[in-house]
């Protein structure tokens, strides 16, 4: 066990490598920097300008030393300056991760307390025509696309309402936190949702087939009992899975949906730094949104262990 | 005791359908949402194929006298800012999200099946370095990795398509060299070898071809993420650029601001990258219960 834990943390560490390297060469074989953008804007400028420009934010370096310069840095804790704003990358990025992180959290929360039961219902009546609805619902959950959810609750809350729900980092009244937080984590949500459920939904099916199953109702299990105790309990680890991965990857869902209820989350903010070119904002995000995924893959594999004692990792 | 009815019984389990149209009709009736799917697909392919035919507007032509029309006998979804028929630029539309869907699924597939098949075939050192590059390709979100790459290559058609692409490559390696590890072991692959047939030969013409069954349900089950991601990459303005009528753009050009004023310019553009990709997912679904039966959900 030990061993592989050893060597999953290593793996990890070569993953993250390879891909601060890949984020660093793809964001500068960009033709055009951000000093050309800042002086595409201002019209004809002095050459001289633009080389000190240049030398100030370390562009004219060879790349290596830019990469090396990068990467020191960010094991000192020290993530570079935004060339936009030129404040501290950290300062611009740290309290934004809050308001992405509760809308990531309810959103998830959102999926699992709908995607779960709902499968368990489509597994328990297989073929009926209730199974028939919530697969074709399940299917249109992973067929919307999230930004386009979220513009039409926002179309449907302009005829309601009205108004639409503007963004105010301390919402006043418990309806309008429901309104900024829990109506954008639905849109992102309800993909995550369709996928809980269909593997939820496939997982039971499978236990549902087993003996032991056979057994429990033979014994006169009550049929919540079978269902519940013994079906789901064994069904649940895909689900987890599910759950732990999509947990890393709801980023690109958030994105959009940042985007189009305008929150100013650290997901909206990688878009607008990939616009403007600001490699140090848009190198670190990315570097956070892969130890992100790559953490929350071991932990899921970890989880495995902890929950089904069948499995052993040895090396 | 009621007698049994044979015929229907077997007729129910498709002992009739032996072969052609008759086994195509018995497949379409089992999987009714798979049917379901495939007419959308069609009809998406319909669109993109005949659009010039379809449309009596040019979908790029600009009419500011004719800007922001409701939806009417003349234009059946209204026209945008532009004046443009928005029907002409949804069904045009319907050839970006094709070309995006194909070509980066293919493309994704095709290097996704060489270093699959090279990692498990070969093994050794090969598999361990494909096998960190496709760690290390899979630990970014799809959306991520594609919204990085077009940044990289800049916005244009062929740039989508292969920032698309990329991102597909490792579930396919991954499936492919799974497929290929468990083939390597049977018996026909060692009796080929013991008549003295090349290793390349071996892998092209054993190994592949028993992998296409789950490299065609994975590839359907792409075709659909790719036209998501095509939509949400042309939303945030990094996609396809002006003026083709990309789905995902037309939304981004009508966000917000159109909301209030001119919901049909949110609507349909919505419906239609719904419905293409909705009928994909539905055919998908169909032919994995078709073609890999252990996956069956």
């Amino acid at each position: 066990m030990l061993a592989y834990i050893v060597r999953r943390l290593f793996l990890m560490l070569v993953t993250l490598f390879g891909i601060s390297v890949i984020i660093f060469v793809l964001l500068r074989i960009v033709p055009g920097n951000i000093v050309d953008i800042l002086f595409a804007a201002a019209g004809y400028v002095d050459p001289a300008d633009k080389a000190n420009l240049e030398r100030e934010l370390g562009l004219d370096q060879p790349i290596v030393v830019q990469y090396l310069h990068w990467i020191g840095g960010l094991l000192r804790g020290d993530l570079g300056y935004s060339y936009v704003s030129e404040k501290p990358a950290l300062d611009e990025i740290l309290p934004r991760i809050p308001i992405t992180a509760r809308l990531a959290g309810l959103a998830l929360l959102f999926s699992a307390s709908i995607g779960i039961p709902l499968g368990v219902i489509s597994a328990v009546r297989q073929g009926t025509r209730l199974d028939y609805a919530l697969r074709v619902l399940s299917l249109s959950g992973l067929s919307l696309p999230s930004f386009w959810l979220g513009l039409l609750i926002l179309m449907a809350s302009v005829a309601l309402f009205g108004t639409m729900p503007i963004f105010n980092p301390e919402p006043k009244t418990w309806t309008e936190a429901i309104a900024i937080y829990c109506v954008p984590a639905m849109a992102v949500g309800f993909r995550s949702a369709a996928l809980t459920m269909r593997i939820t939904r496939s997982s039971m099916l499978e236990i549902l087939r087993q003996d032991f199953i056979r057994t429990a109702r033979a014994k006169g299990a009550s049929e919540a009992s079978v269902n519940f105790h013994h079906a789901l309990k064994n069904a649940i680890l895909p689900v987890i899975t599910v759950i732990g991965i999509e947990a890393a990857f709801l980023i690109g869902g958030l994105i959009v949906t940042e985007t189009v209820f305008n929150i100013p989350g650290v997901a909206r903010f990688l878009v607008e730094a990939i616009r403007w070119r600001d490699y140090p904002i848009v190198q670190n995000l990315v570097m956070m949104i892969a130890v992100v995924v790559v953490l929350a893959n071991f932990t899921v594999d970890m989880l495995y262990a902890v929950f089904d004692p069948r499995i052993r990792y040895t090396d | 005791m009621a007698a049994t009815d044979y015929d229907s019984e077997l007729k129910r389990a498709g002992a009739n359908a032996t072969h052609g149209w008759r086994r195509l009709a018995f497949l379409a009736q089992r999987h009714m949402l798979g049917t379901i799917g495939l007419f959308f697909m069609l009809l998406f392919v319909w669109a993109a194929a005949f659009a010039d035919l379809i449309c009596r507007y040019d979908p790029l032509s600009v009419d500011s006298a004719h800007a922001l029309l409701h939806p009417d006998a003349r234009h059946w979804m209204g026209t945008d800012s532009f004046g443009r028929d928005v029907w002409s630029r949804i069904i045009h539309g319907a050839r970006i999200s094709l070309a995006v869907g194909i070509g980066s699924t293919a493309l994704g597939s095709l290097f996704g099946v060489s270093i699959g098949l090279a990692s498990g075939y070969l093994s050794g050192w090969v598999d361990l370095l494909f096998q960190r590059v496709t760690d290390i390709l899979q630990a970014l979100p799809l959306l991520v990795l594609a919204l990085i790459m077009t940044a990289a290559l800049g916005p244009s058609l062929p740039n989508v398509i292969i920032a698309i692409a990329i991102p597909l490559i490792p579930t396919v390696a991954r499936v492919i060299r799974a497929n290929t590890l468990a083939l390597r072991e049977l018996p026909f692959i060692e009796a080929a070898k013991s008549i003295g047939m090349s290793e390349t030969r071996i892998a092209l013409r054993h190994i592949l071809p028993n992998t296409l069954a789950p490299l065609i349900v994975l590839a359907t089950a792409q075709l659909g993420s790719t036209i998501l991601t095509e939509a949400s990459l042309s939303f945030l303005g990094l996609g396809i650029p002006e003026p083709f009528p990309s789905w995902g753009r037309m939304l981004s050009e009508s966000a917000a601001e159109y909301v209030r004023t001119a919901p049909w310019l949110v609507i349909f553009p919505g419906l239609a990258i719904s419905l293409a990709v909705f009928g994909t997912n539905l055919f998908g679904d169909a032919l994995r219960d078709i073609l890999d039966p252990r996956q069956r959900g």
